[in-house]
């Protein structure tokens, strides 16, 4: 394999460009599938938007009015390359009911998700880890039972429960934030914080119980390895061991539960904004599909579709940034 | 400890200072379960929509009282021809639109032949139907003809579909509504809020309150925590299975009232065996109401025979007909030929009325043979599957449009009933606009829909209010699905 040897010989920046273009071609083919798969399934789901927007009262020949309008009537593959087409140039299609462009649509929710999720992702990580380090670090004592005791309880609860106890807890009970809603980042950074707080906590303590169990379990291989042994062995203090070599080569295991759970956060949003009647992504996906808004669906999976691949590309390349060995794969 | 004691004292602070702050109060947070899914009366079927305008932002020539009656509104009065057919409505004068523009006849002309234009897309054209055409006899007098009398003109007249707008804003209320109510529309916080203010050039009477919001609560477990936390003063439709749990709490009121819903089991009347009347005869036999409504309405909610409200002042109390009797139920079955029972499919859409009754109508029509199958649908499957291409045999739903018993004559309605008998009296009952008549027609007319047993009628969806005690002028029942705010205000 002549053109291997070229590759590695040529250094590690060649070959990374060339490990990130095809890992984007395959991004992008993953994009189109996706949007083949979305749209045939929601066009399949019955149900007529233009029917339930009139209602009830309103006669067949009204309905049909309101689909031509609405350019319902046009046929499957034509609507489908108009949408994909229109999603390749960034423009996502006009709301059914709303009767606004998606992307004003997608843009007012973004900034209300988005934060939660990132929220939540930091949240849990700077739970997970360092529980982690210290169950791994106590293997088999009194301490790690009830650290792992803990976090299965965190994944068994239901976070809605969860998210119930919290609101009665902090917003009933203490008055110290309120029970659901979001006022807005107008109204000031603080305000729309302290909105943000319980749900974000609902949502990163089932995470932070998964992340803490991978990160145990992790950390306890990587310890009964040998060059841990020699680390010891040369005086190094068990703390520095922990964190210097240990830590770092547990981390593959960690970063790859860390990128599939961001797509879980996203998928969790959609309970939670409704518990706390936020008005984030998840509720306006939610909404579309009871409203059949069928546009606003397809683009709005399609944006999380999008997010949920770039997130495993940059999880994909953090393995390099982990472990130098992988910066010089072909 | 010291924490312990530091977070007491901030909850008592802050409750102390909530509770001075009611005293002097002008504003209100309102929820609501549903987001309208845009601002135009006239363009939607939504009762989300009318819970946020109606009565509030847009007005119409008449409107519908906190009872179901009809009331003037920007026609101060009106004047009808001997023959029924020429209304003659005087407006008010001085009333302008938020944007400034004033508001006169020829907005009014506007509006009705907007709704009942070819292209119009207004969800209720229905209403309009009967008119012939609409002329400005000056700017305070419109004139409206109508191809025949036509009883309920002027009720339909106060629907919110029916609502005057603007020629210069009327295709932008979706996202800016310009009516002429005491309140304006100020923004609308997509997903989370609409929030309406005080207008200061109102023409009639001043509202107490200063600002309204509508907050967007669409789940019934999430209502009951806003309500504790004081977030939210008012949940006007409220999730009757949550009321236990603010009942006994002396900082709210609950108020239990009627509402225009007629909750029925609907029943596909061409499809075998159900064209038999016998069978549709055992199953309103096979039905036991009081424990439907214990079940799916925690217990609220008035048990009906017809489709009727009791609270109508046209009401007939038919619910002796067909009283909860299995043994009658089986020997109609048997009548009918079909003694070892049949199975049929019950579709039941989202709402719990529908989810939690569809599980003990199923159960009680085991009981006399009948065994049914259970499909969950969504609304859109509904609208879809059942109203739209009749694909099912029973379903639960209840009929929330006021005075809707015409429905039962609509040609090629999903109930698929076909009586000569009863569209001859809905067409009699259109040409009348005497009382007394139109009192005796809806009787006949509610009589021979239980005589048929058309549909199960099972109750009147009750309409379940809880707000702050100090909150009065809030509607305790429900004519039309509003939140009307013109007479709300705090006490102390």
């Amino acid at each position: 394999m002549p053109s291997v040897w070229t590759k590695q010989d040529s250094g590690p920046v060649t070959a990374m460009t060339a490990y990130l273009l095809k890992r984007l071609a395959i991004a992008f083919a993953t994009l189109v599938l996706a949007s083949m798969v979305v749209f045939a399934v929601l066009e399949i789901i019955p149900g007529d938007p233009a029917r339930l927007m009139l209602g009830m009262n309103a006669s067949a020949d009204q309905v049909e009015l309101l689909r031509n309008q609405m350019g319902l009537n046009a046929p499957l593959a034509l609507r489908y390359l108009h949408w994909a087409g229109g999603l390749l140039s960034l423009d996502f299609g006009r709301s059914y009911t709303y009767s606004v462009p998606v992307i004003d649509l997608v843009r007012e929710r973004v900034v209300v998700s988005l934060p939660l999720a990132l929220i939540a992702l930091a949240l849990s990580t700077l739970i997970a880890i360092p529980v982690g380090l210290f169950s791994a670090g106590r293997h088999g004592r009194a301490g790690d039972t009830i650290a792992m005791g803990a976090a299965q309880l965190g994944v068994a609860v239901p976070n809605f429960w969860f998210a119930l106890m919290l609101i009665y807890l902090f917003a009933v009970w203490l008055r110290l934030v309120p029970a659901g809603g979001f006022p807005g980042w107008g109204a000031g950074i603080w305000p729309a914080l302290k909105a943000l707080v319980l749900p974000a906590i609902a949502l990163a303590l089932p995470q932070a119980a998964i992340l803490a169990r991978v990160t145990r379990s992790a950390l306890i291989e990587v310890l009964n390895e040998d060059y841990i042994r020699t680390a010891r062995a040369k005086g190094l203090p068990y703390r520095a061991v922990l964190w210097r070599h240990a830590l770092r080569n547990a981390m593959i295991p960690v970063l790859t539960i860390l990128g599939l759970q961001f797509a879980f956060l996203l998928a969790g949003t959609i309970i939670i904004e409704n518990v706390f009647y936020l008005p984030g992504l998840g509720r306006l996906v939610f909404q579309a599909i009871t409203q059949r808004d069928l546009i606003v669906v397809e683009s709005v999976v399609m944006l999380l579709v999008a997010a949920v691949i770039a997130v495993n590309l940059l999880v994909d390349l953090s393995y390099a940034v982990v472990d130098p060995r992988l910066r010089s794969r072909p | 400890m010291k924490l312990w004691k530091t977070i007491l004292a901030a909850a008592t602070l802050a409750l102390a200072t909530g509770a001075s702050a009611f005293a002097a109060r002008t504003d209100l947070v309102i929820g609501i379960t549903l987001e309208p899914p845009h601002l135009d009366p006239t363009a939607g079927a939504a009762a989300a929509i009318d819970e946020v305008l109606y009565a509030n932002v847009f007005e119409g020539l008449t409107r519908i009282g906190p009872n179901g009656e009809v009331l003037p509104d920007l026609a101060e009065s009106w004047a009808i021809s001997d023959d029924g057919k020429v209304y003659v409505f005087k407006l008010h004068t001085g009333v302008k639109f938020h944007d400034g523009t004033d508001f006169n006849a020829d907005d009014a002309k506007f509006s009705l032949d907007r709704a009942r234009a070819d292209n119009s897309v207004n969800a209720q054209k229905g209403l309009f139907a009967a008119i012939d055409k609409v002329e400005v006899i000056d700017p305070a007098t419109v004139k409206v003809t109508l191809k025949n009398p036509q009883g309920s003109f002027l009720y339909n007249m106060g629907w919110g579909d029916a609502v005057i707008v603007a020629p210069e804003s009327a295709d932008t209320n979706k996202e800016k509504p310009i009516g002429t109510g005491p309140f304006k529309f100020q923004s609308w916080a997509k997903g989370s809020s609409i929030t309406l203010v005080k207008s200061d050039n109102y023409w009639g009477a001043p509202v107490a309150l200063d600002k309204a919001e509508f907050r967007v609560v669409p789940d019934a477990a999430a209502a009951v925590p806003a309500l504790l936390s004081g977030d939210v003063q008012a949940f006007p439709f409220f999730d009757p299975d949550s009321v236990a749990q603010v009942q006994g709490d002396p900082r709210f009121k609950v108020v239990i009232g009627a509402t225009e819903g007629e909750t029925i089991l609907a029943i596909n009347n061409k499809k075998p065996p159900f064209d038999k009347l016998q069978v549709r005869q055992a199953i309103s036999f096979a039905l036991d109401r009081k424990a439907i409504i214990d079940g799916a309405s925690a217990g609220l909610g008035v048990p009906i025979g017809s489709h009727m409200s009791p609270a109508n002042k046209d009401y007939v109390d038919l619910t002796g007909l067909y009283p909860h009797n299995v043994d009658k139920a089986k020997e109609l079955l048997k009548e009918a030929g079909l003694e070892n029972g049949f199975k049929a499919t019950l579709k039941l859409p989202p709402p719990s009325y529908a989810r939690l009754g569809g599980e003990i109508i199923a159960s009680q029509l085991r009981d006399v043979g009948i065994d049914l199958e259970i499909i969950p649908v969504e609304w859109a499957q509904w609208l879809d599957q059942v109203f739209t291409k009749k694909d099912y045999d029973l379903t639960i739903v209840s009929h929330t449009e006021p005075n809707d018993i015409d429905i039962y004559s609509r040609k090629d309605y999903y109930f698929n009933y076909d009586n000569p008998a009863f569209d001859k009296i809905i067409a009699e009952l259109n040409l009348t606009s005497d009382e007394a008549k139109r009192k005796t027609l809806l009787g006949e007319a509610q009589k021979i829909l239980a005589d048929d047993a058309v549909v199960g009628f099972l109750y009147e969806l009750p309409k379940v209010g809880v707000w702050d005690a100090k909150l009065q002028g809030l509607w305790e029942n429900a004519p039309i699905q509003a939140n009307d705010l013109t007479k709300v205000k705090w006490t102390d």
